[in-house]
């Protein structure tokens, strides 16, 4: 008898289970949020010890690229007064690969560019003598938007990403999203940087003209 | 005409068997990429956009902070204000909120601790710097500015 029960009902009906897999989509989709953990990475400097005094740094302005950004967002950079910052990766970039009087080490470096970045040396004495010595340096001011300082800081980023995707032959895009995962990666990541490292200073912003 | 009735007549519905199967595997796409909110924002955020995108390989590492004006404006007014966690709170607090934040990181992974400062575009310098200023103060020094892709008008 209860053979014959269990025959009578062979199977689950089905037909509702895609119903309630939609439903079940539904409510995914709605909560999803796909988390970004994209960003501009940025290492800030240690904290200053008030018992010691700060080093002292003779640099020479030529080395320094400043790039300064006012309350209105107006930019200055090298002491010239532009309204938007559209070109100024290529301006940081031809800053870094000057090349204005490059040392014994630094002519190795040099002749171990490819091509096109060798092009971009200019030798102008009155910009960098050689990239480990260019420093860019970003100021600020308090009432400065953080879009702003964020595009600025980007193009610097995309100048120096530019150069090291040259030199480890591959496309900017394809050298920033190497994450150093195997040696194989690792060593082209170091073989981009080697000598031209990221030297990118960010002032305290001052205090004129905001709140 | 005639020979467009008699085509029709040789098949006339599309098997839907497989429909479930389809919606499920999108159900579990969903469910695997899905993560629940565990905090409310407080602030607005309206995050800008930059070209030059890093991703972290570990996101263990990273601790979130919020920056931006409040949206409950009758409460805590226009300006500017840190979030972290669940509750807002003033520059002061964040050293102790980063060394909370450290703790609860394997000993080994500390060093490495990276903020993701999650700013509205509207914000100021001003408040950034304080808040570096004090990251800073508590040895957190590496910072991600979380941004989105800007798409290349050229």
């Amino acid at each position: 008898m209860a053979r014959k029960k269990n025959r009578m009902v062979q199977e689950v009906n089905a037909g509702s289970m895609a119903d309630i897999a939609f439903l079940l989509l539904i409510f995914f989709l709605v909560t999803t949020t796909i988390a970004s953990d994209k960003g501009i990475l940025n290492v800030l400097p240690p904290k200053v010890d008030p018992n010691v005094p700060p080093p002292d740094i003779q640099k020479n302005e030529r080395n320094i690229y400043t790039i300064l950004v006012n309350a209105n967002d107006d930019l200055l950079v090298e002491g010239e007064y532009r309204e938007n910052a559209n070109g100024l990766d290529k301006d940081v970039k031809a800053f870094v690969l000057n090349f204005g009087a490059p040392d014994e080490e630094s002519i190795a470096l040099y002749n171990s560019l490819p091509a096109s970045l060798q092009a971009e040396a200019r030798r102008d004495p009155e910009s960098s003598d050689f990239p480990a010595e260019a420093v860019v340096s970003i100021k600020t001011n308090r009432g400065t938007s953080y879009e702003k300082y964020l595009e600025v800081l980007d193009l610097v980023k995309k100048a120096y990403f530019d150069i090291y995707a040259t030199r480890a032959n591959l496309s900017t895009d394809e050298y920033r999203t190497l994450g150093g995962k195997n040696d194989a990666e690792q060593a082209l990541i170091d073989k981009g940087k080697e000598g031209i490292a990221m030297q990118i200073s960010i002032a305290e912003p001052d205090k004129l003209g905001s709140n | 005409m005639g020979k467009f009735g008699k085509k029709n007549k040789v098949s006339e519905n599309i098997p839907t068997s497989a429909l479930p199967d389809i919606i499920f595997m999108l159900l579990f796409f969903f469910m695997v990429t899905t993560v629940l909110r565990d905090q409310e924002i407080l602030v607005e955020q309206k995050i800008p956009q930059a070209t030059q995108l890093q991703k972290l390989q570990k996101k263990t590492l990273i601790s979130y902070i919020f920056i931006g004006k409040p949206k409950n404006t009758s409460l805590y007014g226009t300006e500017p204000r840190i979030q972290a966690n669940d509750a807002l709170m003033n520059t002061g607090d964040i050293v102790q909120w980063v060394n909370q934040e450290r703790d609860k990181l394997p000993e080994a992974d500390r060093g490495g601790i990276t903020i993701s400062m999650k700013v509205d575009k509207d914000v100021k310098m001003g408040p950034i710097s304080d808040v570096q200023t004090e990251l800073r103060e508590a040895d957190a020094r590496r910072v991600l500015y979380a941004s989105v892709g800007k798409v290349l008008k050229d």
